[in-house]
């Protein structure tokens, strides 16, 4: 299951959305978020995936990986298209009982999956195309104007990168764990949800113990690799924006002038 | 003004009665008592040498390692490193890129996603140009030969590749010592012989001090001096052959001589004329046919 | 409790691009009360097959029988084979988490479901099997000394009554000192209560001195099984493999490459000076 989340995964190949600059895709991966929901038309759908297909075929990721990481939300799928075509009020289409399935319900649902699958895979595009280490070079860059409002951007970037570091390593552990105290009998899988919650004792304390270690060892790690914050820092890859860049820059004025115009048209 | 030792000796470490005590609370956070983890510990180690500590689990060489480094400070005593007083905050930056640490468990040091991130850590902390610090990146990873991994994703190595990744990490602040402290322990025997072979040819190669601390008998033979703690103090020391021909003395403070050295000695126990303080199964079946 | 390992294999991720033989076709028999060692480099299998022998992993193919008792079989109650195979991992002792020791040890028998009485007399039996103070009971576990937080792990399985105990690298990060407890400790649960006991190790000085019978896994197959003397002789196959041989017994092998009448079958330090000392016309 955890494996089938594509949302955060690095998939490892070559293309010009790889080469990007992090920073523009975080800016595209914004404004593409926020042009989904200002769309009310279907000529804005269209243009939506257009440019979400045209960003698939450019990303050289197998649409297949992209379609996986669907199947860990189809739950939150379903349940927002059942609860939308049973709880629009509008014309009905078809009743029995007490429920009643309206033509607005059916046109609603529809939008709200195409809407949020448009969602995930749009994000996951910025994910998959990114390591975590450029995406938060990308934060740390792209936010560094909050520090203004004295927002610690560096320090956040740094957990995010470290968080990233550690969750397989943490994950492994957690598996080695539960191993352990199946071993020693411990039963995780029968009884009622009070006897399983009970049940995570014996793997959630000696995972924090072990987690407070690591990041002590961690500490230590970075204070004598002279680490001391992040002012007077520098890179071994600075961001810089290439050509590419700003030509992506262009696209995306010309993706937000096209929901502009059809927003005013339809 | 008189300097704490003099100018053109190749001397980098030197201690003198070094003492670290901490307090110990009980379960109440009441004040039990003080614990003396290092007591009274004076060395001497020049630039280039290659220096074992041997010690059994909680004798104080950890402790002593993170000292060497400015991450603990003296309670008493002094310690110098490179004519730096440890003691002296303003020198703290300076000490610990001259001083360098690796530590036992690999997962616990990797800061970096991709490996040759992870050997950036420490040049980006120094604030050194981009250039250069890929210049070091590429030096440090071809020293320990872990070129050809660096895109790699530390989680795809083996235990004895990411402690090389780590000692690279180290290598790029161009330390004059490198404090392993048991570097090895969390290893399988191929990942020991790699860090072992990675830490001499720095050694030989680069002059670099080597400061080894261990409980694996058979990684020190190749020291040019070995210290012996136990309970916080300095109880042995000398040559590889001066300590370990003491097997007797070596138990008392709970370690072992390697298993060679240990026949060795039986054998000469037995009435052989075998030399004290063999090391190495070459030397042993030398000395057997020529007894 | 007599073993039986018949041809198993075990694939991760079967029919993905991660797809990875970890066991191939690994078969053997282990009697009541043997010794053994189980030796191979990293990734060979080792701890794949360590996690086989109590269940907590399925073999994709072949079976594992306890008592000629199929495992796999429908209605096998696997809780009661983890109280019968001990399995101890490497470093347990991240896996305590009681308040204090003697209730840490409990939690085994606990989960078998026997009575306070019971479970207590049995955490008590196994403390003391592991040479942990009464003074030490009931203190946190994380308060203990590393070699001592290793033992009250090793008392945690035992406290289970194993007939088989399982010990992935017990030794890993001990001083010599601690190193040596550990295994007196194995070699007195073979020998007072004769259990079962396989030991997984990189030591091959350690294995020489302690245990009767070696299994070689070299890339998910068991490529050797016999008594540890003979399967040292091996000493070239085990080189290639990333393996070494005792010390001990390598002195003696190259002994008598350099022309000494010594036999080279020997694999303890005790055994090689006597072998030297025969030669040489002294009395041992």
């Amino acid at each position: 299951m955890i494996r089938d989340i594509t949302l955060g995964q690095y998939y490892p190949t070559e293309s010009v959305l790889h080469r990007l600059d992090p920073r523009v895709k975080l800016w595209g991966t914004l404004l593409y978020v926020m042009s989904l929901f200002l769309f009310q038309s279907f000529a804005g759908y269209i243009v939506a995936s257009v440019f979400l297909v045209s960003l698939i075929i450019m990303s050289h990721v197998p649409v297949k990986f992209m379609l996986r990481g669907l199947k860990a939300v189809f739950v939150i799928l379903a349940v927002t298209a059942v609860l939308n075509v049973f709880m629009t009020p509008g014309r009905v289409l078809v009743s029995f009982w007490k429920i009643k399935i309206t033509i607005e319900g059916l046109r609603t649902a529809a939008f709200m999956v195409i809407r949020l699958v448009f969602l995930i895979t749009g994000s996951s595009i910025m994910t998959l195309t990114t390591t975590p280490s450029d995406l938060t070079d990308g934060l740390e860059k792209g936010l560094g104007w909050l520090k203004i409002f004295r927002v610690p951007v560096h320090e956040i970037a740094m957990m995010m990168s470290i968080a990233l570091t550690f969750i397989p390593v943490l994950l492994e552990e957690t598996d080695r764990i539960m191993k352990a105290q199946q071993a020693r009998g411990a039963d995780f899988e029968s009884g009622n949800i009070i006897r399983r919650a009970k049940a995570l004792v014996p793997i959630l304390v000696p995972l924090f113990v072990s987690a407070f270690r690591r990041a002590n060892d961690l500490a230590i790690a970075m204070e004598s690799r002279c680490y001391r914050g992040g002012e007077g820092r520098t890179k071994l890859n600075p961001l810089k924006y290439a050509m590419r860049d700003y030509a992506a820059h262009g696209v995306l004025l010309a993706y937000l002038a096209a929901i502009i115009a059809v927003a005013v048209i339809f | 003004m008189r300097l704490p030792f003099c100018i053109g000796c190749m001397e980098l470490i030197r201690s003198d009665k070094l003492v670290f005590e901490y307090v110990r609370r009980d379960k109440n956070g009441e004040v039990d008592g003080f614990v003396r983890a290092i007591d009274e510990v004076s060395l001497e180690i020049n630039q280039g040498d290659f220096i074992a500590v041997l010690g059994p689990n909680g004798s104080g060489k950890s402790t002593l390692a993170k000292h060497l480094n400015s991450i603990l400070r003296p309670t008493e005593g002094t310690l110098y490193i490179d004519g730096m007083d440890s003691a002296d905050s303003d020198k703290i930056w300076d000490i610990r890129s001259t001083v360098g640490m690796v530590f036992q468990n690999p997962e616990n040091q990797m800061i970096g996603t991709i490996v040759e991130e992870d050997v950036a850590f420490a040049p980006e902390n120094l604030g050194i140009e981009p250039r250069e610090i890929e210049e070091r990146v590429k030096e440090s990873l071809i020293t320990v030969e872990m070129l050809g991994h660096r895109k790699a994703s530390p989680s795809k190595l083996s235990g004895g590749q990411k402690q090389r990744v780590a000692i690279a990490g180290v290598l790029a602040m161009h330390p004059k010592c490198i404090v392993l402290d048991e570097p090895t322990a969390m290893l399988d025997p191929v990942g020991r012989k790699e860090v072992i072979r990675a830490i001499r040819a720095l050694n030989d190669v680069e002059n670099i001090t080597i400061i080894l601390i261990t409980h694996n008998m058979e990684e020190v033979i190749y020291a040019d001096r070995i210290y012996v703690m136990n309970k916080g103090r300095m109880v042995m020391s000398g040559t590889p052959r001066e300590v370990f021909s003491k097997p007797e003395e070596l138990e008392e403070n709970h370690l072992a001589v390697p298993v060679v050295t240990r026949l060795a000695h039986e054998l000469r126990k037995a009435g052989m004329n075998i030399p004290e303080g063999i090391l190495t199964r070459k030397e042993l079946c030398e000395a057997i046919c020529r007894s | 409790m007599q073993i039986i390992v018949n041809h198993i294999d075990h694939i991760y991720n079967p029919g993905t691009v991660f797809e990875k033989k970890a066991l191939s076709d690994v078969t053997f028999k282990a009697e009541d009360g043997e010794y053994i060692g189980l030796v191979g480099h990293t990734g060979s299998g080792k701890s794949t097959l360590a996690l086989h022998l109590n269940g907590l992993m399925k073999p994709t193919s072949g079976g594992i029988y306890y008592d000629g008792v199929d495992i796999a079989s429908e209605g096998y109650d696997l809780r009661s084979l983890r109280g019968k195979v001990g399995l101890v991992f490497q470093y347990p002792e991240h896996q305590l988490f009681e308040e204090d020791v003697f209730t840490d040890v409990c939690f085994g028998p606990k989960n078998l479901g026997l009575e306070p009485e019971e479970t207590e007399q049995r955490a008590y039996e196994s403390l003391k099997a592991v040479g942990i103070d009464d003074d030490r009971f009931y203190v946190s576990p994380f308060d203990l000394s590393g070699g001592e937080k290793r033992r009250a792990a090793i008392a945690g399985v035992l406290a289970m009554k194993p007939e088989v105990l399982v010990l992935d690298e017990p030794c890993a990060g001990l001083d010599p000192q601690g190193r040596e407890e550990i295994l007196s400790i194995a070699d007195s649960l073979h020998e007072m209560l004769g259990i079962t006991v396989i030991i997984i190790s990189h030591s091959m000085d350690d294995l020489a001195e302690h245990v009767e019978r070696m299994l070689v896994m070299h890339e998910g197959k068991l490529v050797m099984d016999g008594p540890a003397r003979e399967v040292f002789m091996h000493r070239e196959e085990l080189e290639s493999m990333g393996l070494a041989v005792p010390e001990a017994q390598a002195v003696l092998s190259d002994l008598k490459k350099m022309g000494l009448p010594v036999r080279d079958d020997l694999i303890t330090i005790d055994e090689a000076r006597r072998e030297i000392l025969r030669v040489f016309g002294r009395q041992a």
